[in-house]
């Protein structure tokens, strides 16, 4: 059956702003579904209120609405443009529940609208634990005994049911497993189920019997029309039960399954699949599996597209998104071809000749006081994947995405630890558990003591185990001694050329990470680059999709066309998101069309970056100089763009530079100049721009005077950071001296910085880009909250709501002023506070911001690419610079204080939001503005 | 122990020894199979040749009878990336080293598969040979060169058994005779578990002896080997196709079912080797993800309308999967649907086998 004739004009919904458990890779899974349906030639029509993403670009669409994600925004567009069909598994659990509010009050069917791509009363059964569980009973799969309470009596009667504690509970109906988790004792359990039912919203709570330490496996499921179902994926959880998946470290494919069981799990995802409805598309199912009986239980189903399929469509090269989206308009699985390799059918299951390691990244330094650790309740902001030809490989290879400061899984002298760490860290799941497995190796401890204390099945730990047996090998010898076998073993294993310069500065010789790799060139090791193909190579590729590992045979042939290489942005965190993933894109396309070969690297599975049809080439590997490097020697591009990766990007700025390799835009010299604050403030006091009183200190003697110097109240942060990680307000001296001793110990080798805090005063951003001759406003936006909240956190109104055209001018001259001192090829941002009339610089950043997307989308204007092309050379003169902005748009942060209860709501000089969305509106009455305005000062810490 | 294996082309990798220390050669295939790695080392189809994993890790789960598919290892050699010398299962009877080292099977880990894989993808199957003892590499491509091509090879009756076996099902209701070329435990199973009591014959087993046990059906099954080498057996398939009992044939049987009504078999450049192989079936209108195991092979263009209908086709490839034939009461599959390893997706053969008995019994 070809694509359906009888509808039209298709509305996607998106997931809005990025928050914990729903992150950018819907804006990879909507921008596929977009393109998918486009391409089949049906009018789209697109909603989403998160204007940092790809999706919501003019080019992705038909009609895109830029409104918050509210059942009446959508009754609005369905009115106005004649909508046949709505496709909501692209927008996550928010997609989801929009669609579903509307099914339940028959506004779909009432208006002659088929819901595509789902079948809404399936995801009733589903996210009902009760009804799922019914259903399950019926076709006959295994679960885990469980009960739904409606009171704490309830809950207590089930428990004792059960056997006791300790008991997993569900609240019904909340997202990311929100207020989900294990109950080991009868302290917490009082309190633990009364949030629970709190937090749901028909106020029930499931308790379940603990499978706690069961391996973990999750299906990625396709289907069509005609009901045939593939697995694209299997993924196996290094972190055993009772770790939310998104928090777990996962391996795709499985690694410890006899196919027997495989197969087992393989029939009961299908057969659950097949149960619920007969919608076409994507679905995620999981399972438990008791490791000495492989008693298999299914934990749960998802018939939508999710963090995991994007995860297993960046593991496997298929498509899942964009080939769901072709389902969903009737096309069947055999009437579609594998895009990767352009040849067989999209009919089949992916088999992978490497290992896929995703580790996730946490933030929890942004959240003093929070509980770190893990649970059923996901608090992971970000992730990192890593493909490598063995999981050694691979994980040291994550590690080295993780923007942690790592250099691999430990043997990079990062961390201390001691056996007392060591043993305390390992007792429940944290963050770092795999590198807390690597340091218990290191002290001699046995697979089978750390698989009593972890669960982590053995296999992994042997693996790890394998890591720590080539460190101890290497420890100590010389560079000369380390013959190219051995050389080239750990480099197999993933181990970089910092890990083994560290590994071989252990006999208390100084070796460099540079000589190690002059020493690893001279012996003919480099990388080679390996096609993510589907097939395991039976079949020839066409797709550019690469990872690099240490082999005989290259596969990335280098053409002869000029290149550039564009650096992407790593895992997401807070104060680096899916902003900058836009800015990428938009730095591909755009050099794309100025007639380069654009060659990404990034390491983030959730992005539009790395799919496989955006660059020219995509290189999947950690953005981390060694690889970076690696890939740059094989390439040979004429330079790079690192001034829309953000901080991942930047950072490596200065060894470009060193090295002798070209950066487009603005010199490095300008962009280090502009990130330290001492050669900043002396092209202040040149070109006589005022800013506010600040010194430098080392220690917390040093910092007394400078505060008592620039007076009370002062604001601290380390030098070299985004997102204002570490930054504090103090108003009197013995708060100084406390986040003094913290800065410290977070940061001790940095110096930090001090400045008069300007209490009161009006923030504002200013982004802009310079070609050297003229400069285009791209938008100055004004805070609501006052200077002091980051302005990641700040609600900011485009263009400025209360300020007078002197203060504005003001900062046009300083603005241009400033990207002529600092020879802005490209971005530059100023950020200004106002106190009065007065108008102070607080810091200049001379590369695509946060900010740069919101404002595109406010106006109507590429700025992001309309930046890249000027740093590659063409003047602002050929463009058409005019917004289409009518009135005000408005850009409201999210926060995730829901995922940590314990976390007081305060907001301060460290970025706390994970995302944010737009608002346009026409006068101040508006609410959107009149709330943040009415409360603007009331989260405001010190 | 360092480990070598060479190539009948000249090309020649280095890794290090797994299984029995020794020198073996034979036709060198690749398997895409992520899971199921001692299925297939089992499996009597790949009988000579050297077998080479696409997934890197091999060995993770150890060894288990249960999953045999013979008695014992039937490739001549292995070959993977990364092999797992500890493994992790609580269900496990040894690791997979110990297992092919006990059966005297040789085999090689740290090779770059993958670049083999593309070679042999770009250039066809070819002979191979692996070795712990010859450390020099002309002498080893020498002997690769001189190993017998697997085009005319006859291997069936080194798979097979020496006597006829029965096999009693616990609620019996139909008798098959199994015609063994090597046949798979799994397919013996799976006849079993659908209340077939079965006496497998070894290959060379003529049709009266056959015919006299009384059989409701006949099953030919799968086995190593060039079809077309299978001279002796061409009487007796002939003499079942025409019987009028109903014939299912998977695999090699499949292949001797076509050779048997005058349709042409042929090698194939790669073959397919795989549990993840996407077949149509155009009688069902359905699409089955299947394991394959074939290097000889059934072409569209080959199938006569009037000795059979195409039932089942490759949706990569287009090649024939499956054939109804006109003049017999008889259908075969090329692919595995015993799987094992591999989707179940395609059980349903045998069920419809089974109907076939209960429909010519009645």
């Amino acid at each position: 059956m070809p694509r359906r004739d009888d509808i039209n004009t298709i509305l996607i919904i998106g997931s809005g702003p990025i928050i914990i458990g729903q992150a950018c890779e819907f804006d990879y899974s909507g921008t596929q579904a977009c393109r998918s349906l486009k391409e089949e030639d049906y009018r789209v029509v697109l909603i989403n209120s998160n204007p940092a993403t790809i999706m919501t670009d003019p080019i992705m669409a038909d009609a895109i609405y830029l409104k918050p994600l509210t059942v009446e925004s959508i009754k609005e567009i369905c009115e106005k443009e004649n909508i046949d069909a709505v496709l909501p598994t692209m927008g996550g659990q928010t997609g989801l529940n929009l669609a579903r509010e509307l099914f339940h009050q028959g506004y779909w069917e009432r208006n002659g609208i088929d819901i595509i791509g789902v079948d809404i009363a399936a995801i009733d059964i589903t996210e009902d634990r009760q009804q799922f569980r019914d259903l399950m009973d019926e076709i006959g799969i295994d679960q885990c005994r469980s009960r739904t309470a409606k009171s704490l009596l309830d809950a207590k009667e089930i428990t004792e049911e059960l056997g006791g504690l300790p008991v997993v509970i569900r609240p019904s109906f909340t997202m990311g497993g929100m207020g989900g988790g294990i109950i080991w004792n009868e302290d917490e359990f009082e309190r633990k189920i009364l949030r629970g039912l709190e937090l749901s919203p028909v106020h029930e709570v499931l308790i379940e019997e603990s499978i706690f330490g069961w391996k973990e496996f999750e299906l990625e499921l396709l289907r069509d029309a005609n009901d045939t179902v593939v697995i694209i994926c299997s993924i196996e959880n290094m972190d055993p039960c009772g770790v939310h998946t998104g928090d777990s470290v996962t391996v795709a494919p499985t690694q410890t399954l006899p196919d027997e069981h495989f197969q087992r799990l393989r029939n009961a995802a299908i057969k659950m699949m097949r149960s619920i409805g007969t919608f076409a598309g994507g679905c995620n199912v999981q399972f438990a599996v008791e490791p000495e009986t492989f008693r298999i239980v299914a934990i749960e189903i998802n018939p939508r597209v999710s963090r995991s399929s994007a995860l297993a469509s960046k593991a496997t090269g298929y498509p899942i998104a964009k080939i769901a989206s072709k389902l969903a308009v009737g096309y069947r699985l055999d009437e579609l071809k594998n895009q990767i390799t352009g040849t067989t059918s999209a009919c089949f299951e992916p088999t992978l000749d490497y290992v896929v390691v995703k580790v996730p990244r946490f933030n929890f330094d942004k959240f003093p006081g929070c509980d770190e650790e893990l649970s059923t309740q996901m608090k992971a902001v970000g992730e990192v994947m890593a493909i490598g030809r063995t999981f050694p490989e691979a994980l040291n290879k994550a590690w080295q995405g993780m923007e942690t400061g790592h250099s691999g899984l430990g043997a990079d002298g990062f961390e201390e630890f001691s056996r007392k760490s060591v043993r305390d860290r390992l007792l429940k799941p944290y963050w770092d558990r795999s590198l807390q497995i690597r340091n218990a190796f290191k002290l001699g401890t046995s697979v089978e003591e750390i698989h009593d204390i972890t669960h982590v099945d053995p296999w992994f730990l042997q693996q790890i185990r394998y890591m720590v047996s080539l460190e101890n090998r290497t420890e100590g010898l010389n560079l000369e001694d380390l013959s190219r076998e051995a050389f080239l073993e750990l480099k197999q294993a993933g181990f970089s050329d910092k890990q083994i310069a560290w590994l071989l500065s252990q006999s208390g010789q100084h070796i460099h990470e540079n000589d190690v790799r002059a020493r690893r060139l001279s012996l003919g090791l480099k990388p080679v680059f390996r096609v993510v193909d589907t097939c395991g190579g039976e079949f020839a590729a066409e797709t550019p999709y690469y990872y690099a590992t240490y082999e005989q045979e290259n596969e990335s042939i280098v053409s002869d066309r000029p290149k550039v290489l564009i650096l992407g942005s790593g895992p997401n965190r807070i104060g680096q998101g899916i902003e900058f993933d836009y800015s990428c894109v938009h730095a591909v396309l755009a050099a794309k069309e100025l007639g380069y070969e654009t060659i990404m690297i990034n390491c983030n599975p959730e992005t539009v970056s790395t799919d496989f049809d955006v660059a020219d080439k995509l290189y999947f590997e950690p953005v981390f100089w060694e690889r970076v490097l690696d890939i740059w020697e094989h390439e040979k591009p004429e330079g790079v763009i690192l001034q829309v990766g953000g901080q991942t990007a930047l950072k490596l700025a200065r060894r470009f530079h060193e090295g002798g390799y070209r950066i487009f835009g603005t010199p490095f010299e300008m962009m280090d100049l502009a990130e330290d604050r001492g050669k900043f403030t002396e092209v202040l006091t040149k070109l006589e721009i005022p800013f506010p009183n600040f010194g430098m200190a080392t220690n917390f003697e040093e910092a007394k005077i400078v505060a008592k110097r620039v007076g009370y109240p002062v604001l601290i942060r380390p030098s070299y950071v985004l997102g204002g990680q570490g930054m504090r307000i103090a108003i009197k001296e013995d708060e100084l001296e406390e986040y003094v001793g913290a800065i410290l110990k977070t940061h001790p080798e940095n110096a930090f910085l001090i400045d008069h805090y300007l209490e009161g005063a009006i923030e504002v951003d200013f982004d802009s880009v310079y070609d050297g001759e003229q400069l285009h406003e791209a938008g100055i936006m004004q805070h609501i909250e006052p200077a002091g909240v980051h302005s990641g956190d700040s609600t900011a109104v485009l263009p400025p709501y209360s300020l007078s055209e002197e203060v504005i001018n003001v900062m046009r001259d300083y603005q241009l002023r400033l990207a002529k001192e600092l020879q802005v090829r490209g971005f530059i941002n100023v950020q200004y506070a106002i106190k009065g009339d007065d108008v102070f610089v607080l810091e200049s950043n001379p590369r695509a911001t946060r900010t740069i997307p919101f404002i595109a989308k406010a106006t109507g204007r590429p700025d992001a690419q309309i930046g890249v092309k000027v740093m590659l050379g063409r003047k602002l003169s050929e463009f058409d610079l005019s917004s289409k902005l009518k009135h005000y748009a408005i850009k409201e942060p999210v926060f995730p204080f829901d995922k940590f209860p314990e976390v007081k709501k305060e907001l301060g000089p460290e970025m706390k939001s994970t995302g944010e969305t737009i608002y346009f509106l026409e006068d101040f009455n508006d609410e959107h503005f009149r709330k943040p305005f009415e409360f603007k000062n009331l989260y405001l810490s010190r | 122990m360092k480990a070598r294996i060479a190539l009948s082309d000249g090309t020649v990798h280095e890794g290090q020894l797994i299984g029995h220390p020794g020198t073996c050669g034979g036709e060198l295939c690749f398997n895409t199979s992520m899971t199921g790695y001692q299925e297939i080392f089992t499996d009597p189809s790949y009988f000579g040749q050297l077998m080479m994993m696409t997934y890197p890790h091999i060995g993770n789960y150890g060894v288990h009878s249960d999953y045999d598919e013979a008695a014992r290892p039937m490739v001549a050699g292995v070959i993977v990336r990364a092999f797992s010398a500890d493994y992790s299962n609580d269900q496990a009877e040894g690791d997979l080293g110990g297992y092919l080292s006990r059966h005297g099977i040789t085999g090689i880990t740290g090779v770059d598969t993958r670049s083999l894989v593309r070679h042999i993808r770009n250039k066809g199957v070819m002979n191979a040979v692996i070795s712990s003892e010859i450390s020099d590499p002309d002498e080893l491509v020498e002997r690769a060169r001189r190993w017998a091509p697997m085009e005319g090879l006859e291997l069936a009756t080194q798979a097979t058994r020496a006597e006829a076996q029965t096999i009693p099902a616990e609620k019996s209701m139909f008798k098959v005779a199994v015609i063994d070329y090597g046949v798979k435990l799994s397919i013996l199973k799976n006849l079993s578990a659908r209340g077939c009591t079965l006496r497998v014959f070894p290959a060379k087993t003529g049709f009266d002896e056959i015919a006299a046990w009384k059989p409701d059906g006949f099953f030919l099954s799968n086995g190593p080997g060039d079809p077309r080498a299978i001279t002796y057996t061409t009487e007796t398939v002939a003499r079942i196709m025409a019987d009028g009992r109903p014939v299912f044939g998977i695999c090699l049987g499949h292949q001797l079912m076509a050779l048997s009504q005058g349709i042409p078999v042929v090698k194939m450049f790669v073959g397919h080797r795989g549990a993840n192989q996407p077949v149509k079936n155009l009688i069902h209108d359905s699409v089955e993800i299947t394991t394959q195991n074939h290097g000889f092979g059934v072409t569209e263009d080959a199938v006569p309308a009037d000795k059979a209908d195409i039932s089942h086709i490759n949706l990569n490839d287009g090649t024939v999967e499956g054939l109804r034939f006109r003049k017999a009461n008889a259908f075969s599959v090329q692919y595995h649907p015993e799987a094992c390893p591999g989707p179940h997706d395609s059980r349903y053969l045998f069920d419809e086998f089974i109907g076939r008995m209960q429909a010519h019994k009645a």
